[in-house]
């Protein structure tokens, strides 16, 4: 697809600006309507790019314009900053409580890429030398025990199941079977909820309440638009999530739904999904989701080869 | 309950989150102005309908406005539903009266297709079509347990084979028992694929050639999946799928949350792609056939 940047965008509407000096306010202003378009475009939540917008205004009204740069490239430099910002600052690795087994619940809107990420994490915390354990507490979902069996055994972790009983028991059963058998980490793959579904948001919070996680991940599917919002929101005010795992980024969404999340929640997205298979796990990079929002392969270089 | 009560229960989330703030909005106006405008446009986006489709729909506004000379802010509502409406009419109904016809569902990855086909299934069924299923996701863990779990829901047969093996071939063998059966409708699953993946995308386009050469007369409906919390990469996927599997129509899943699946609209706009069903939930029952005006006025109604 034929693809404009915002960076292209900026420089044509500070063609007729020639002075280099300070970005002035209606500099600005021109340049932050760009900014918040390319925002929307890439499915970044309407009030959320709002919102930036306004702080990255702030920052850029009075900036000297470097001598190697444009104003419109000035302008993303900044814009830039601030969303790596924005996006990073928390710890990837997960929080080891510091006795008894790290427990993980991964929960999510339907389809979201749940129980492929319990199984990439599980194989991921094996490599580094863990004893992960798999359990199935998605009772709703045709075939889902199956599913979590069949990915568990491809990615060589063992799967804790009680076919269709009750997930807050399986939850607390499997807790105890990793005490007993030593595993470290047990990752509990739940069944796909709407966040306005009240009893199975309440089914999850007893779930926290039986085992008292160390995380509670939120999974997202990168492709979301506006209403990531919403659903971050309420389940991070239910739950009290501890993270984020942004999914399905080996398309060509733009990914904007990652700054809504963090900005709602303000909790660090830890790992991204890149793939279908169980090693497409990584850990997620903040920069390389700005330059992907702003729709820019490398800020950087774009900067220096100007 | 009529087919509009039930669009709308489906939507009701949906239609309270949007027309709410459609009304708050507009009563806060004493004329039609520019500025209203701008709100409006803003809400379209929040509904995921896109920057462009947002400035087009808009742009059908003010002339709708100053051709009929309307002045009073609260007339938008309606205007605003009727140009939606507009935009998503023709096209709803699904063609399946030859006998077999053929219905290929495919989509991105986790959108509902395998939910979608069950609910399909008894959908036909119950307007006395006999329906045979093809396990052609042959690819992802379990996904022929769980088409084998709908295909017993909804009262039909499935043919299935390994893990692993050819979805073409699958596809084949569904056909030649549809015909050996006298069945009158083929639904064929397929693996979750992004549509940037070519030799996934090609696949596609291989499946279709066994349809074509296998029922060269049949009705044939290739259904794009669409969840409706997808944001504006719902653009680009249609566009792809329409490019290598030719397809003939859309299914928005997901309207039973808060999503607003606005995406459609400009899916019509730049590739003038009919949506045929929308999906309201897990449940056998959760497909409804689409009908413009209904959800037109489903999202907009006051
Ligand atoms: N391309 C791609 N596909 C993914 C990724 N993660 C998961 N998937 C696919 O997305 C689909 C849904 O994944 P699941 O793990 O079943 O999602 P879930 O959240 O457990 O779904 P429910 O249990 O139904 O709510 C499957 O087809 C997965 O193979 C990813 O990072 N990239
Ligand atoms: N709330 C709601 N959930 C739905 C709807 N349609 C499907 N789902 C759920 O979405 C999840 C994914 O559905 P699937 O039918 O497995 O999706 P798929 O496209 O076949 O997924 P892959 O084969 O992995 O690509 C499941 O948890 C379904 O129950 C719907 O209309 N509303
Ligand atoms: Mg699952
Ligand atoms: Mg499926």
């Amino acid at each position: 697809m034929a693809f404009e940047s915002l960076s292209d965008k900026l420089s044509a509407a500070f063609k007729r600006l020639k002075s280099k000096g300070k970005l002035t306010e209606d500099d600005v202003k021109t340049a932050m309507r760009e900014v918040r378009l390319a925002l929307l475009e890439a499915d970044v939540n309407y009030k959320v790019a709002k919102e930036f917008t306004k702080k990255i205004s702030d920052r850029a009204i009075g900036s000297e314009v470097m001598e190697s740069l444009t104003p419109g490239q000035m302008v993303v430099k900044i814009v830039n900053e601030e969303l790596t910002e924005l996006m990073g600052g928390g710890e990837a690795r997960l929080k080891m409580p510091s006795s008894g087994p790290c427990i993980v619940m991964l929960c999510g809107l339907q389809g979201a890429g749940k129980t492929t990420h319990a199984a990439k994490l599980g194989r991921l915390l094996k490599k580094q030398g863990h004893r992960p354990m798999l359990v199935a507490c998605d009772v709703y979902r045709p075939a889902a025990v199956k599913q979590l069996q069949i990915i568990g055994e491809q990615a060589g972790v063992p799967v804790f199941e009680e076919g269709q009983g009750n997930p807050i028991q399986i939850s607390k059963d499997a807790v105890r079977h990793a005490r007993d058998y030593g595993n470290d980490i047990v990752l509990i793959d739940t069944a796909g909820r709407l966040q306005i579904d009240d009893k199975l948001m309440d089914e999850l919070k007893n779930i926290k309440e039986a085992v008292q996680p160390s995380e509670i991940l939120l999974v997202v599917d990168s492709m979301t638009g506006q209403e990531a919002v919403n659903v971050s929101k309420i389940f991070d005010e239910k739950l009290e999530i501890t993270g984020v795992i942004l999914t399905k980024l080996d398309g060509d969404t733009r990914g904007g739904a990652a700054l809504s999340v963090k900005a709602v929640t303000g909790k660090p997205i830890k790992y991204a999904g890149i793939g279908e298979k169980l090693d497409d796990i990584e850990v997620f990079h903040p920069d390389r989701m700005a330059s992907r929002i702003l729709g820019m392969g490398d800020v950087l270089t774009l900067i220096e080869d100007a | 309950m009529g087919l509009f009560a039930k669009i709308k229960a489906g939507l009701k989330k949906t239609r309270e989150e949007m027309s709410n703030s459609v009304h708050r909005m507009l009563h806060s106006f004493t004329k039609i102005d520019e500025e209203l405008f701008e709100e409006l446009e803003e809400l379209l986006v929040m509904g995921d309908v896109g920057i462009s489709t947002s400035e087009h729909i808009c742009d059908e506004l003010r002339r709708k406005v100053k051709e009929r000379g309307i002045k009073d802010p609260n007339a938008i509502f309606d205007l605003l539903q009727e140009t939606v409406s507009e935009m998503l009419s023709g096209g709803e109904e699904l063609k399946v009266s030859t006998k077999p016809s053929i219905i290929l569902v495919i989509g991105v990855n986790g959108v509902g297709k395998t939910t979608t086909i069950g609910k399909m299934a008894a959908y036909l069924q119950n307007q006395g079509k006999k329906v045979i299923l093809g396990a052609a996701d042959t690819f992802r863990a379990a996904a022929i347990e769980q088409l084998q779990v709908w295909a017993d829901r909804a009262k039909c047969d499935l043919i299935k084979q390994s893990e692993g093996s050819d979805p073409a071939a699958v596809v084949f063998d569904t056909i030649s028992a549809a015909k050996a059966r006298g069945d009158d409708v083929v639904i064929c699953d397929t693996a979750g694929r992004l549509h940037t993946k070519k030799n996934l995308m090609d696949e596609l386009a291989k499946i279709n050639r066994v349809i074509d050469r296998e029922l060269p007369d049949a009705d044939k409906e290739v259904l794009l999946v669409l969840d409706a919390t997808t944001g504006q990469n719902g653009v680009n996927q249609a566009r792809e799928f329409k490019n290598s599997a030719g397809i003939t129509g859309i299914v928005l899943t997901k309207l039973d949350g808060t999503a607003k699946g606005g995406v459609v609209l400009a899916v019509r706009e730049a590739l003038d792609i009919p949506v045929k069903f929308i999906g309201v939930g897990e449940q056998l029952d959760d497909l409804q056939p689409f009908n413009a005006d209904d959800f037109a006025k489903a999202l907009f109604d006051r």
